[in-house]
């Protein structure tokens, strides 16, 4: 086993928020993704939430990974991370009860959160732990990101506001309709395509640079 | 049992159906809404699997919960228990089908799977639970809520094969273009935000 180099870290860092970044690119925990973005607030203590459970979660099946018979991984692993998320769920009742009270039912679904599992077993079940663990956390680091630029953009159409404070000029004219569940479904469109938009302008000028050469 | 009982079910099952769609208002069950949603045939076999599923997971999951989680109180233990009886309960549709109803294992057979991780089901489950339902009422919630996602999927399949023949930038092409759509009829359907029962 190599040693883990500051560069493995910065390769995994860009992969989780830009190359594979899982709401904007792998598609990924689209439910929560779309219900808890109303406020910026929101999206940051679900972000952390998803962070904690994706580290634990994988820093777990990493250790056990040559232990779990490869039949009942899958099983193994969803009992696993539902342990975690309750006891991330019995820490926000107790210490952040506001919070889980906006975002209630989304917390103990971060169990079925797709991007969970899809660490677990596309990463953690064939790493060892060091890396499972900063993939946890740079998974988590793109998925709170992607949530908070979307939650950003509906804070501010819909409601003019920016984690609470007033930031729109009084002539503005909330447009509730992003607030609004389909608000989310434009602006995750939107976003993704812009994602796409990137990813391809980024492509084209590593191609020139390749004819350059 | 009187009328009144059986009208508030009915109102239940309706605005379960309609006023607060799973997929476009409460966005439970996005994932495969997004993922098998290409053709009406298959769109409707996994709304059939999640359906069958989602109202034996209802009764199987509020049983355990009163029957067993309350007397021990072990409630905080919730989301572990229904997890493991959704999964348990998928496998076990999986294998009865198979043996007894080929055909219908044979329609359903890899959406089933896939439900596990379909948060519909578990947040059905949690929702019962969360609403105080009683046994039938949360027999009928979770098919209401599971016909209502059915209901979606299928139309959003529908709209999905006239979106394959158009031709939006390219950028736009797969799921954002789908996303948008999806946000026109979520549009359409909080027409129905305004009746409250």
């Amino acid at each position: 086993m190599s040693k883990y180099s500051f560069k493995d870290f910065k390769a995994q860092l860009k992969d989780g928020i830009i190359d594979k970044n899982p709401v904007l690119v792998q598609m990924l925990g689209m439910c929560s993704t779309l219900a808890v973005t109303t406020s910026v607030i929101n999206a940051l203590g679900m972000g952390l939430a998803v962070m904690a459970v994706l580290i634990c979660s994988n820093v777990f099946i990493s250790l056990l990974r040559n232990f779990i018979p490869k039949q009942i991984r899958i099983a193994s692993y969803i009992v696993i991370i539902s342990g975690f998320v309750t006891a991330v769920q019995l820490l926000m009742q107790a210490f952040l009860p506001e919070l889980n009270k906006t975002l209630g039912l989304f917390i103990p679904l971060i169990v079925v959160n797709c991007i969970i599992l899809a660490r677990a077993e596309s990463f953690a079940s064939k790493q060892p732990v060091l890396p499972s663990a900063v993939d946890g956390l740079v998974m988590g680091i793109g998925y709170t990101a992607a949530l908070c630029v979307l939650a950003a953009i509906r804070e501010l159409l819909g409601a003019g506001t920016l984690l609470g404070f007033k930031i729109m000029p009084d002539a503005f004219e909330p447009a509730i309709i992003f607030i609004l569940p389909s608000g989310a479904f434009l602006t995750l469109g939107f976003l993704i395509a812009l994602m796409n938009k990137l990813m391809d302008i980024q492509k084209n000028r590593a191609a020139k640079k390749e004819g350059n050469k | 049992m009187n009328t009144d009982y059986l009208v508030n079910i009915l109102l239940l099952m309706l605005s379960a159906v309609l006023v607060e769609n799973y997929i476009f208002s409460k966005f439970l069950g996005v994932c495969p809404f997004l993922g098998v949603s290409d053709k009406p045939d298959t769109a409707l076999g996994m709304g059939f699997a999640v359906m069958f599923v989602m109202t034996i997971s209802s009764a199987a999951t509020w049983a355990v919960y009163y029957g067993i989680l309350v007397p021990f109180h072990l409630e905080y233990l919730e989301t572990i228990a229904f997890i493991l009886i959704i999964a348990a309960l998928v496998q076990f549709i999986e294998m009865f089908l198979k043996k007894f109803i080929p055909a219908l294992y044979g329609a359903l057979g890899i959406y089933l799977p896939l439900i596990t991780t379909n948060c519909a089901v578990l947040g059905a489950a949690l929702l019962n639970i969360q609403n105080g339902y009683d046994f039938i009422e949360s027999l009928a919630y979770g098919f209401a809520s599971a016909a209502g996602f059915t209901l979606a999927i299928v139309i959003f399949a529908g709209v999905r094969m006239r979106i394959s023949f158009a031709d939006p930038p390219k950028v736009f092409r797969g799921i954002p273009i789908a996303m948008v759509a999806a946000g026109l009829i979520a549009m359409a359907f909080s027409g129905f935000s305004g009746m409250s029962f």
